[in-house]
């Protein structure tokens, strides 16, 4: 044995009887969407998350933590596939990350079944909130139809009475179809259900205008949601029916496509830059200091998820080992959310409010996103009645 | 009535733009014999360029014609780099080289500009909308669009039809030894109607920026669209183009139109939508389907 060898012995053994000292750092591993178009709501959520390990120097919940971040590419596979290697070669056993229902519904029971705990920092699908719910499953952001709930009920509230409707013909459009109308009180004047691949929509407007509604509520994410916006305006729709959006349709990055296009438009969200409690102030002075940017609503999850990972972590003394002392610890939900009130529904997805928030100009004459009233408040979801937990 | 009129001139506007995308194609694949998949990143180029310079001077006059140069020039310059390797292959080489081309270009697109899609303003003096017909306003943006594109089409015609260039271009796709024995340039030739059919897709994209969203993939967006056109209109014909451009524009608007209300006079409105928006969205390849089997080499085929 050399030298070398000798030291490296003593520090080890000398390691061994302090083992606080040397705490092996909680590996976390991040599977989010940073390609492609999507690829702005991962690097929020991973920004996001890296800020709140970084403000608590370089631990959450006092506990050293190592985050492992991969890019699943918008492909269910691909997620499965990190997933895999996270928890076989890593050692992982707390994963979270996963933008897409359609990436988290390849990847979660994969996790779940091999012993793992998932924070979902975004996908809240329905078919794990219900009767397929699971005591390591846990969802920080929202189950995906209490969005468009929000957005039904925000139209109800603004005293719409003939709703036109427009989304996808995909399934998270007829979800978000469902959810809307589940919430508003009166009455639908038109359906249309339009093409992923459509840019042009000047037949939809034709008959938006034909039907003279109220309100329109439409849910196009991403490019699709830019293009039918300002389309909305150009056809002179704007001025004359409002829409109503929930907040995956204008975000602060969208808002910034589309310019004059979203003036007036209401949404309904969970969260909002604006809110005045004290952890959102300083969640969104820090993120901007840091990143230069404003942060989007997948920002304040990712926030969030790691404020909870952060709370059971604190609980544990640091250790994932017992899957389910640390299911325990996360179920109270023992953080002070960005979002304000903050707790799991028995399904443990969030019980939490909504708001109303509308486009408008500021003094500077820049567009920003203003919080205008509470929609819902501890608000739960439909499928949590399902959950036997 | 009023809503009949407001469709077809979508309709129109609809077909103008697939115009623009097919002639390019079709004048390629007729007289060079490439089969060119890129055809829509040079689209997104067009549109690019044209937001990148509207954003930077604020001038739509400027903006335009960078557009439609960058287009141009990215064209020709694949033309010289990769295309020309290929006139000799088989088709099958051609897609994939172009494939390859259209991974290029949306990376390169994304190293520099990013992945949020950009911000594109209309012109004043195109914003707003006009009276039509009693009771219906038009976006006048989109009629320009559609004068844009009606001139286009005569624009081609003349070129094609009535001048030295458009001469040898037909010379060039009969019978290409010939026209090269007789002392043309023919490689020459050859970049410069590369460089057309890209500066008529750059031309799609920098009318179609101030209305769509102009990012990443917007071009993989309307390829397929544009591959109906051209197989209905007749591969390698410019006025089976034009007819193609228009009949499926119009079908697609129409049936996205009215096929919901027809249905729902027949069924219950939730199924009616389903139904509807499924039956709108295989129309233009139901349409294609029975063309070819009526008219295998298309409506209006380039020889005979």
């Amino acid at each position: 044995m050399n030298l070398k060898g000798c030291i490296s012995a003593a520090a080890l053994s000398l390691f061994a009887a302090f083992p606080a000292l040397a705490q092996q750092p909680v590996k976390i591993g991040m599977i989010t969407t940073l390609s492609g178009p999507g690829g702005y709501l991962g690097q929020d959520v991973r920004d996001a998350f890296n800020l709140a390990i970084e403000m608590e120097g370089g631990r959450l919940g006092g506990a050293p933590v190592q985050l492992l971040v991969e890019d699943d590419a918008l492909k269910p596979g691909q997620g499965k596939e990190i997933a895999e290697r996270f928890m076989k070669t890593e050692r992982v056993k707390l994963l979270t990350g996963i933008i897409f229902s359609n990436v988290a519904g390849a990847t979660v029971p994969d996790v779940l079944d091999n012993g793992g705990v998932y924070v979902s920092p975004n996908a809240g699908p329905s078919n794990f909130a219900g009767r397929e719910c699971h005591k390591n499953y846990f969802v920080v952001s929202w189950q995906n139809d209490t969005l468009h709930e929000s957005a039904g009920q925000n139209a109800t509230n603004l005293g719409f009475k003939r709703a036109f409707v427009l989304a996808p013909n995909y399934q998270a459009g007829k979800d978000a179809i469902a959810g809307f109308k589940r919430f508003f009180k009166g009455q639908v004047v038109g359906e249309i259900y339009t093409r992923l691949d459509q840019t042009d929509y000047a037949a939809e407007m034709a008959q938006i205008r034909a039907a003279n509604p109220d309100v329109v509520f439409q849910f196009h994410p991403g490019g699709l949601g830019i293009a039918f916006a300002r389309q909305y305006q150009q056809a002179g729709l704007l001025q004359n029916v409002p829409m109503v959006v929930a907040a995956p349709s204008l975000d602060s990055v969208i808002l910034k496509a589309i310019g004059d296009a979203a003036l007036g438009v209401h949404i309904s969200s969970h969260w909002n830059s604006d809110l005045p409690n004290e952890a959102n102030k300083a969640f969104v002075a820090a993120f901007q200091k840091k990143y230069g940017r404003m942060p989007t609503y997948y920002a304040a999850q990712g926030y969030d998820t790691a404020l909870a990972i952060a709370a059971a972590l604190k609980e544990t003394g640091g250790k994932v080992d017992d899957v389910n002392a640390f299911s325990a610890a996360m179920r109270k939900a023992n953080f002070q959310s960005v979002r304000g009130s903050f707790r799991f529904g028995p399904n443990q997805h969030p019980v939490h409010d909504w708001y109303s928030l509308r486009v408008e100009r500021g003094a500077d004459g820049n567009l920003g996103i203003v919080t205008k009233g509470k929609v819902l408040e501890s608000h739960s979801d439909i499928y949590a009645r399902d959950c036997k937990l | 009535m009023p809503l009949l009129i407001e469709q077809a001139l979508n309709g129109l506007q609809l077909g103008v733009m697939l115009f623009l995308l097919a002639a390019g194609l079709t004048l390629i694949f007729g007289i060079m014999g490439v089969i060119n998949l890129a055809q829509g990143s040079l689209y997104m180029v067009g549109a690019y360029a044209m937001a990148a310079v509207a954003a930077k001077t604020g001038s739509f006059w400027l903006a335009a014609p960078a557009g439609l140069l960058a287009a141009a020039v990215a064209g020709m310059a694949m033309e010289y780099l990769v295309i020309r390797k290929l006139y000799a292959r088989d088709h099958l080489d051609q897609v994939l080289a172009t494939f390859g081309l259209i991974l290029f270009f949306n990376q390169m697109t994304t190293l520099i500009f990013g992945r949020q899609p950009l911000f594109v303003e209309i012109p004043d003096f195109l914003e707003g909308s006009v009276p039509i017909v009693a009771g219906v306003r038009y976006p006048l943006y989109r009629l320009a669009i559609i004068a844009v594109g009606l001139a286009t089409a005569v624009g081609l015609y003349v070129l094609i039809a009535r001048t030295r260039l458009g001469m040898l271009i037909r010379a060039g796709a009969t019978n290409r030894d010939m026209v090269r024995a007789l002392g043309v340039d023919i490689r020459l030739l050859y970049t410069v109607l590369f460089g057309l059919g890209a500066m008529l897709a750059g031309l799609a994209g920098v009318m179609a920026g101030p209305i769509l969203s102009v990012q990443v993939g917007m071009g993989e967006q309307v390829l397929i669209l544009t591959f109906v056109v051209v197989v209905i209109g007749g591969v390698g014909s410019i006025r089976g183009a034009f007819a193609g451009a228009m009949i499926v524009g119009i079908v697609d608007t129409v049936l996205r139109a009215f096929l919901p209300g027809l249905l729902r006079q027949v069924m219950m409105g939730p199924e009616a939508d389903a139904l509807a928006a499924g039956l709108s969205a295989m129309g233009v390849y139901l349409l294609m389907a029975i063309v070819l089997l009526v008219r295998p080499k298309g409506l209006l085929p380039a020889h005979g």
